[in-house]
């Protein structure tokens, strides 16, 4: 080697070490919007010829959704719509939303959520959609009222809801009746699931097997729901203050580090390494809190074995969070009329049906979830739709990934035990106003 | 992201220009049109990589709205960063990687020496069976080592349980995660480090080896006397590769440790926090601060390695 390859080799190593860097530039600016379509929404013309992006997350629901397509188009026969699906493992779903809309080049139409929903509304990346409401297309008395309000930001309405989830209590009969333990019912409290988990847990020593446990990598189907039971909350409504310093929220997270101190649920460390819902469905666990779309996956592993009561009540309540994706237009759409069709038909009863009898999820549309309880036969998944009805909103504002990348760094250390759970819900708190402090 | 603009053949490519100067009989000027030729790369390099350099360097003095939007905050980033405590941990987290990665260089040394040994059998399924993790990519690597390391039912606590060994936690225990992690980084790099070497090993002149026997000098004294002095300027260079990739570890562990990890604050990487606060926190202007800071280590460490190479490094 001789100095001018030394000096071209160093060149190359500086750009390979500028890759990293070069990460931090894709984006660009972005063009306010939203000013349209306040007025009322009349259908188009049934020969509109257009073509639509539809992007989505989840593959599995993919049939469902092109089934939808083909019914929408038996009446918009000249509308193309392209379903892409990008899976939100790993979040990669909104990095690409996200780099989208920064380009101005968001799909047509596409899934939202609760915790990006307010980002989105507030920063005018999406079409407000009460002209569908005010033109008829649209009615929000047919969905749950926890979800048309998690859509509506500053009194504007930005997405049709298309499905919720609740949380409620999945038990393994077999394990139950083994243990010679009586199964949970509906009406149990905290006390109840923990003294049935100590028993099971007990009886169960060193074969791995546990009593209960919740997915503690996210609060939708563990700590949030006992947060709200013990009469905490998560976030103020007006979504400005952190709700995590106060006594009802710091109950609801030492239920789960109870729980794990006294050997009912794995460690934290266990449940890093293999998730509840796992340990559930391959019989490592008796009784675990999670959501309504692992009923499917539950209960192709555990067949009749599976059975699902209510949530336990807490100290105030037995409560379960209410979550639901929408679909969404973008302010700039560049088919607003399309769009909008499309958007409408997503949003009638016949789409919920269609994705109803695919058991997957369960639809928004009010009365078309029977289909849904009926798709498993073998447990009573009404629980989910009554725990809807007095559901608490899922927690969001306009930036909530942040303060969720806060939940997933400072928790794990209060149900481990390293530190006392009462110090790290205050350090959370305060550390989560500073962020909400930011957003605006 | 890796060494793939990297031409480690450049010593052979030399040496063929050189055999071409000898027939010309002269070195001459061939005029611009060579430059022609060039042009892809320059100008690949200089929209991919230069331009977004200049551009990072320009928003880590801004506020980044989330949608785009900037708004030139001076130093405040800069100021947050040196603040903020969880980056001298990172750096360290990092460091340890990297210093972990690079005891797999010996290791490939060994090995490239054990194949490229004359008459062996099979060298070239070797070879290849010590690439294959290279080229795969990093995220399915990290899905099925999280597997094996896993603390109830993988392979590696259920071999340790056959001798009444209670294994850790791996992924998910304070130290060992960072550890476990560096483990798979080192395998994964062992197949490129190899190729470079058995390459490094194959251009020493046989005929060293050859008087050294003569001379009565046993294997492993021809081993440390004429295979590791040769064998430098290729170790020397997969040195540069590996500080390099070392510090750019993310890929590997976002995969392999999950979200929620007790273990995290002691194993996040630089490049993992920069992740974090540009997707996650959405904070790309101070996110580009943090990625000047990377180029700005490695460009230093890099530095380094160059000026110290004249003291260890020998050149035939």
């Amino acid at each position: 080697m001789n100095h001018n390859v030394t000096r071209r080799s160093f060149l190359s190593f500086a750009a390979a070490g500028a890759a990293v860097v070069s990460l931090a530039a894709c984006g660009g600016n972005s063009a306010a919007g939203g000013s349209a379509a306040k007025a009322a929404y009349a259908a188009p013309a049934k020969d509109l010829s257009a073509e639509l992006s539809y992007a989505i997350w989840d593959a599995a629901q993919k049939p469902a959704m092109q089934k939808i397509v083909t019914e929408f188009n038996k009446q918009y026969p000249n509308i193309l719509v392209t379903i892409d699906v990008t899976p939100s493992k790993g979040s990669a779903y909104w990095t690409k939303i996200q780099t989208q809309a920064s380009s101005n080049t968001l799909p047509d139409v596409f899934w939202m959520n609760g915790p990006h929903i307010k980002l989105y509304a507030q920063n005018n990346q999406l079409m407000p959609l009460d002209g569908l409401v005010s033109g008829k297309a649209v009615d929000t008395a047919h969905y749950p009222k926890a979800l048309v309000d998690l859509y509506t930001v500053n009194g504007a309405f930005y997405g049709v809801p298309k499905d919720f989830d609740t949380s409620a209590l999945f038990y393994n009969k077999a394990l139950f009746k083994e243990a010679g333990v009586s199964e949970p019912t509906s009406s149990w409290t905290w006390d109840d699931v923990k003294s049935a988990g100590a028993k099971l847990s007990k009886f169960y020593q060193g074969k791995g097997v546990y009593g209960y446990a919740g997915d503690l990598t996210g609060g939708q189907t563990s700590y949030y729901n006992t947060m709200i039971e013990a009469g905490g909350t998560i976030i103020s409504a007006d979504g400005k203050k952190s709700g995590y310093d106060t006594a009802g929220s710091i109950a609801g997270l030492q239920f789960w580090r109870d729980l794990i101190e006294s050997g009912v649920s794995p460690s934290m460390q266990q449940l890093t390494d293999t998730s509840s819902s796992d340990m559930f469905t391959s019989r490592k666990l008796a009784m675990t809190m999670d959501g309504s779309w692992t009923v499917g996956p539950a209960q192709k592993a555990l067949g009749d074995d599976l059975g699902i009561v209510s949530l336990p009540k807490g100290p105030k309540s037995n409560q379960s969070v209410i979550h639901g994706l929408a679909n969404v237009i973008p302010a700039n759409a560049k088919n607003p009329a399309a769009a909008q069709a499309f958007v409408a038909f997503l949003g009638t009863q016949d789409a919920a049906k269609i994705q109803a009898e695919t058991g997957t999820v369960i639809p928004a549309f009010n009365g078309t979830q029977d289909a849904w309880v009926k798709a498993v036969p073998s447990v009573d998944l009404t629980v989910f739709l009554d725990l809807a009805k007095d559901a608490s909103p899922y927690p969001a504002s306009a930036n909530t990934a942040a303060w969720n990348e806060l939940e997933n760094t400072l928790l794990p250390q209060a149900f481990a035990g390293t530190k006392p759970v009462a110090d790290v819900a205050k350090d959370l708190a305060s550390q989560m106003n500073a962020a909400l402090a930011k957003e605006s | 992201m890796k060494a793939q603009i990297l031409t480690p053949a450049s010593k052979s490519v030399r040496a063929a220009q050189a055999a071409g100067d000898r027939r010309n009989g002269k070195s001459k000027s061939d005029g611009w049109w060579p430059w022609l030729f060039v042009v892809p790369t320059v100008a690949g390099i200089g929209v991919f990589y230069l331009w977004p350099i200049v551009q990072t360097f320009y928003y880590s003095f801004t506020k980044w709205g989330v949608f785009g939007g900037t708004k030139f905050i001076g130093l405040d980033n800069y100021v947050r960063l040196f603040a903020d405590s969880t980056i001298p941990q990172s750096i360290l987290n990092t460091l340890i990687y990297t210093v972990v990665v690079l005891l797999g260089i010996p290791i490939a040394v060994i090995l490239a020496s054990l194949i490229e040994r004359p008459g062996l059998r099979f060298a070239a399924l070797y070879r290849t069976l010590y690439f294959i993790p290279y080229i795969t990519m990093p995220a399915a690597v990290g899905i099925v080592w999280r597997l094996i390391y896993n603390g109830d039912f993988g392979p590696i606590n259920w071999f340790l349980g056959l001798f009444g060994i209670q294994g850790p936690y791996w992924t998910s225990t304070p130290g060992f995660a960072l550890l476990a992690v560096a483990t798979v980084g080192l395998w994964m790099s062992l197949g490129f480090n190899l190729i470079i070497i058995s390459a490094g090993l194959r251009e020493i002149p046989r005929e060293l080896f050859e008087a050294a026997e003569m001379d009565g000098a046993s294997r492993v004294r021809q081993f440390f006397s004429i295979t590791v002095p040769l064998l430098t300027p290729s170790i020397f260079f997969v040195t540069i590769v590996t500080v390099i990739s070392g510090f750019q570890l993310f890929d590997l562990l976002y995969v392999m440790m999950g979200k929620a990890n007790l273990a995290m604050p002691q194993t996040q990487s630089l490049v993992y926090i920069f992740y974090n606060q540009a997707f996650l926190q959405n904070d790309k202007g101070y996110a580009a601060a943090i990625g000047i800071l990377i180029l700005v280590i490695i460009a230093l460490l890099t530095a380094f390695q160059f000026r110290i190479q004249k003291r260890w490094v020998n050149y035939v």
